[in-house]
């Protein structure tokens, strides 16, 4: 036991972002301690085993995001990161029982996307390729700590410098373009660009994954240019699936912390962060254990982490206001069904079930969608995301049978009318029911389902709001304003404490950047010299 | 054939701080205005015996306090007269009712919620601490960021500093506030539906944002930024209606040697090798001038009166492009006595009155809209001027401006008809008539005004009454799309004055001055002549 033993760092909730920085500080050299409440380290990126034998992603289920950069750095391939599936392609399920697949391959999309509209065919490559260009311009602050806004350090003028310049470089057409759009909805956008419907619904679908806003709501382009704006295994927007599940990806970073030396610690959950003369000092098991460090981080959300860890009772009353005021109202239910074979219709298809399956067959679908949720209603009809991880990866399900791993928007936080028991039974109903509208003999293959609505979310994950992205990514809060402008370079109001979960920039998403950026600045301020 | 400095198409308010300013500085201006009588939208107008309706555009804050004093609009007959009170009825209890007064404000709201009381004021100093930031950029020229021309990169460096003369604290806050939603920021401050429902109202008008939309907060400032008297973020109604505004401006463009036309419709703008140099009518005349000016609004301006050869393809692109959504409707109402809304005391009705008394409420008015019809429960904003000012009605008569946010210009249901005018202004009379019983029967006249309306009798294209959204992508050097931001276009020597310019809608007159400058700053440097 190395219980007695003082830490240079403790890092609250063992998922993704937690291993990611424990990994980058244990390399470093410090000694390191992840304390994760679950059984399983992970966090929301676990691969869970839902029914005998059938084993899905709990939350996020493709990866897009997770830094090229963090890949190298901590050798996540040497400790058995691999992909299942890469640049997965998209079928949008349309209502006449047509379908459109979106491919990796830009020539067969096109053919694909002609039967639909020939000018839409015509345009997509153009638009994204500069779509993509423009996101990259921002992808490359992934890894930057952002600067503070009055600009009073080096470090940060150069940040705002760079930022300048890489928008510069873009050139003047380009740049006028993304200052443009970058606040913009996507349902303008898309009509700027397209005409055919099932484009647009695809599009739209993916601006608003994980968040609590329809096509319509400005920010939707902020959300595709986030997207875009990672760059995994060399493709931009390109869908991955990992080998065993997000699961896998974890217990790479998990493999690499521990060779890093890093101590990580399951069932352990923090119940609060020990603050002594405004410094946080240590954390206190919900065991009753105390344990110190020098640093403390915190890879829970930043409401969970200065509401209830710290408590308003250390922190001034304008900060608890702004940390009260970030909107993490979770609108996204995952759902997986346990099938003993494909429907009869996908099996003569190979096709249909190749990457993932949409329902967003339009702009005004999508945004009805949702319109309930604004008002705390399961979407009557809500819009899907569908992978068949089992196709790829035979060790997610017995021989011949099948795992369905299903997003369903808008399913929300807050609801008004109903209770979370009824909106779990809604969700489901309803999204067998669309699915069952193109795949007719699905349900009688259904051997068991899991249904997580934000709720379930929130009390198995730990999630505040059941919010995917610990907070929504909204431009009110990114970047100099996540998560509260102010503290956006990982410190917060209390000495010692630090923030390095998705509530910190750049966001949500499997990236590992708001890990591996919180480590950089903890690094920086262990070289100075300790208060006394 | 005569020859003008300067030739103006359309005589709105901004076209004519245009033609005074520049008349002021010793040009010859001649405006030219399609319809039969100046303004634009804001105009009085007397559609039936006796009242003075203003049509379009109903209260007054927001005229910058420069142009007032540089042109002595007082002199040439603006007054304008605050108004105290803004209220909502509700079926849901009591109306709430505030006050420009901060201690009858602070009585009144208590009676819905101490708390959101005890929270007003600090909810309106930090409005008024975003104002601050705002307001000196009102009169200024946006920079171009992409720009490495000394005067760009000086008011770039000039923008810095005023933002960060703010404070590291509120300069967190105003990049927050110009990207938040209005709802999200109220939430923050008070707890009761109806003021919250108050308080957002003027967040929406004339946009095609709803209470939750993102940059909504932003819209909220655009109406907090005026001033009447001094008076930071109050109303008024100028008295005989808000033509009078316009009259003063053409009073003063006049007596500085400017010539306004009447029913002179400029079919084109006539460039001669790269250079704009004349107008062409529609009866045939043309007006020759050095500096062509169009207060109309970008799409007017590229894709109708600019031949299309004389425009890079990439400009008639972003003129396309550019978001100019009709979401208001109106109604001018003659009325032969004071209406009485329930439960609402009578220094209220000489004030604005809106319905929609909850966040939910104005948030599905717009859900309706997001569609194509128009709201079925429309969100009102009611003034009756002729409480405060006799000459707008007959002695004991009133008139009552009705805006209605929000009505789309393209319905899901195919165009616009007189049985689709006349049901929309039945929804509308319908609503207030729940909280005005004996409505109906105090009606002498009514003008209903759909956007498509708008467009047509006034130009607006769209019935966008502020020539175009104002969302951050159509914002400061972005208004109306990224270089032509500064007045000036792509054809040389042909200039932009109108609301679709920095810093936009309301009948603010700083885009026609702004222009004006621009215009005599190349007028100086010889870029013009």
């Amino acid at each position: 036991m190395s219980g007695e033993t003082h830490y240079d760092a403790i890092i609250v909730g063992g998922g993704h972002n937690g291993l990611v920085c424990a990994a980058y500080l244990g390399t470093a050299g410090l000694k390191v301690l992840v304390l994760e409440a679950a059984a399983q380290l992970g966090g929301a990126a676990v691969t869970r085993e839902f029914h005998p034998g059938y084993r899905a992603s709990a939350v996020a289920h493709l990866l897009h995001l997770l830094h090229p950069r963090v890949i190298a750095d901590l050798k996540l391939t040497q400790h058995g990161l691999a992909f299942a599936a890469t640049d997965l392609p998209t079928t949008a399920l349309l209502p006449d029982g047509d379908r459109l697949t979106l491919a990796a391959d830009p020539a067969a999309s096109r053919t694909a996307l002609a039967r639909f509209s020939p000018h839409d065919a015509e345009a997509l490559p153009a638009f994204t390729e500069r779509f993509n260009r423009l996101a990259a311009a921002l992808g490359r602050f992934l890894l930057k700590t952002p600067p503070q806004i009055s600009a009073a350090q080096w470090q940060d003028r150069r940040t705002l410098l760079e930022f300048a310049l890489s928008l510069r470089r873009l050139g003047r057409r380009d740049m006028r373009e993304l200052t443009r759009i970058i606040g913009m909805n996507a349902a303008d956008l898309l009509d700027d660009n397209f005409e055919s419907d099932a484009l647009k619904g695809v599009f739209a679908l993916d601006s608003v994954l994980g968040g609590f806003l329809g096509p319509k709501s400005p920010n939707s382009v902020f959300n595709l240019l986030y997207r875009a704006a990672g760059n995994v295994a060399g493709r931009q927007n390109g869908l991955i699936q990992p080998k065993g599940g997000m699961g896998a990806v974890t217990a790479a970073l998990a493999s690499a912390a521990s060779a890093a030396g890093v101590e990580l610690r399951t069932g352990a959950p923090v119940e609060w962060i020990r603050i002594a003369d405004g410094r946080a000092v240590g954390v206190v098991l919900e065991s009753g254990r105390e344990i110190s460090a020098r640093h403390i981080l915190s890879s829970a959300d930043p409401r969970r982490t200065f509401l209830t860890l710290v408590g308003p009772e250390h922190l001034d009353t304008g900060f608890v206001r702004h940390v009260r005021g970030i909107h993490m109202n979770g609108c996204a239910a995952k759902i997986h069904l346990a099938l003993d074979g494909l429907p009869e219709a996908w099996q003569a298809d190979p096709e249909m079930t190749a990457g993932r399956l949409v329902v967003a067959p339009s702009i005004d679908f999508m945004e009805r969608a949702f319109d309930d949720a604004k008002y705390g209603r399961v979407s009557e009809a809500p819009a899907l995301e569908v992978t068949v991880p089992s196709l790829h990866d035979s060790a997610l399900a017995p021989a011949g049978g099948h795992v369905l791993s299903i997003v369903a928007q808008f399913a929300p936080y807050q609801l008004r009318e109903t209770v979370a028991e009824a909106a779990r039974d809604q969700i489901a109903a309803r999204v067998l029911a669309a699915l069952g509208t193109v795949a007719p003999d699905l349900p009688d293959r259904v051997r068991a389902q899991e249904v997580l609505t934000p709720q379930d979310l929130e009390r198995q994950f730990r999630l505040t709001g059941g919010h995917w992205h610990h907070g929504e990514m909204s431009l009110d809060q990114v970047f100099l304003l996540r998560p509260v402008g102010g503290f956006q370079q990982y410190r917060t109001p209390i000495d010692g404490l630090y923030l390095c979960g998705a509530g910190a920039h750049p966001g949500g998403g499997v990236s590992g950047a708001p890990g591996a950026n919180a480590a950089r600045e903890v690094l920086k301020d262990h070289k100075l010299p300790r208060a006394a | 054939m005569q020859r003008y400095d300067a030739v103006i198409v359309g005589a709105g308010h901004n076209g004519l701080v245009t033609a005074a300013y520049l008349a002021k500085a010793g040009k010859k201006v001649m405006v030219l205005e399609r319809r039969h009588l100046i303004g634009g939208a804001a105009v009085s107008e007397q559609l039936y015996p006796g009242f003075t309706y203003s049509s379009c555009s109903y209260v007054c804050s927001l005229l910058r306090p420069e142009i007032m004093r540089d042109l002595d609009l007082p002199r040439h007959g603006l007054q304008v007269n605050p108004y105290e009170t803004s209220s909502c009825p509700t079926h849901h209890g009591e109306p709430l009712v505030m006050y420009h007064d901060a201690d009858r404000n602070r009585r009144s709201m208590s009676r819905h919620s101490a708390r959101d009381a005890e929270a007003y004021d600090c909810y309106s100093l930090e409005i008024r601490r975003q104002c601050r930031f705002i307001k000196p950029l009102l009169m200024m020229t946006p920079p171009d960021p992409t720009s490495f021309k000394w005067g760009d990169i000086e008011g770039l460096l000039r923008l810095g500093r005023t933002f960060g003369q703010m404070g590291e604290r509120q300069m967190y806050d105003i990049l927050r506030f110009w990207t938040m939603s209005i709802a999200d920021f109220l939430d923050e401050y008070f707890e009761s539906e109806i003021v919250k429902a108050l308080s957002a109202g003027s967040s929406i008008i004339g946009t095609a944002l709803g209470p939750r939309s993102p940059g909504s907060a932003y819209v909220l400032l655009h109406h907090y930024m005026g001033e009447v008297d001094g008076e930071i973020g109050a109303w008024g109604f100028a008295r005989g209606g808000m033509g009078s505004v316009s009259k003063a401006i053409a009073g003063a463009a006049r007596e500085a040697g400017a010539e306004i036309r009447t029913e002179a419709e400029v079919t084109a703008v006539i460039v001669k090798g790269g250079k704009a140099v004349g107008v062409a009518l529609a009866d045939g005349e043309e007006v020759y001038g050095t500096a062509i000016v169009s207060n109309l609004d970008p799409k007017r301006t590229f894709l109708k009166i600019l031949p299309r050869q004389h425009l890079p393809e990439e400009v008639y692109e972003q003129a396309e492009r550019f978001k100019i959504r009709g979401s208001s409707g109106k109604l001018n109402i003659a009325l032969d006595a004071l209406p009485q809304f329930k439960g609402l005391p009578y220094d209220a009705h000489c004030g604005a009155i809106e319905i929609g008394d909850s966040l939910d409420y104005l948030e599905r008015a717009f859900d309706d809209y997001k569609y194509g019809q128009w709201s079925r429960r429309p969100f009102l904003d009611i003034v009756i001027p002729s409480t405060v000012d006799p000459t707008m009605a007959p002695p004991g008569k009133h008139y009552m401006s009705v805006f209605v946010q929000y009505v789309p210009y393209k319905l899901a249901d195919g165009p616009w008809t007189d049985e689709k005018r006349q049901a929309f202004g039945d929804t509308v009379i319908d609503t207030i008539s729940e909280y005005c019983p004996n409505f109906r029967d105090l009606i002498l006249h009514c003008q209903v005004r759909t956007p498509w309306d708008l467009e047509n009798e006034v130009g607006l294209t769209e019935g966008n009454i502020f020539h175009g959204e104002l969302t951050l992508d159509q914002l400061m050097f972005n208004r109306p799309f990224p270089g032509a931001a500064q007045y000036r276009t792509p054809v040389r020597n042909f200039y932009m004055c109108g609301s679709g310019t920095h810093p936009g809608g309301g009948v603010m007159g700083a885009p026609g001055a702004n222009a004006a400058r621009e215009i005599l700053k190349d007028f100086k440097g010889r870029v013009l002549s």
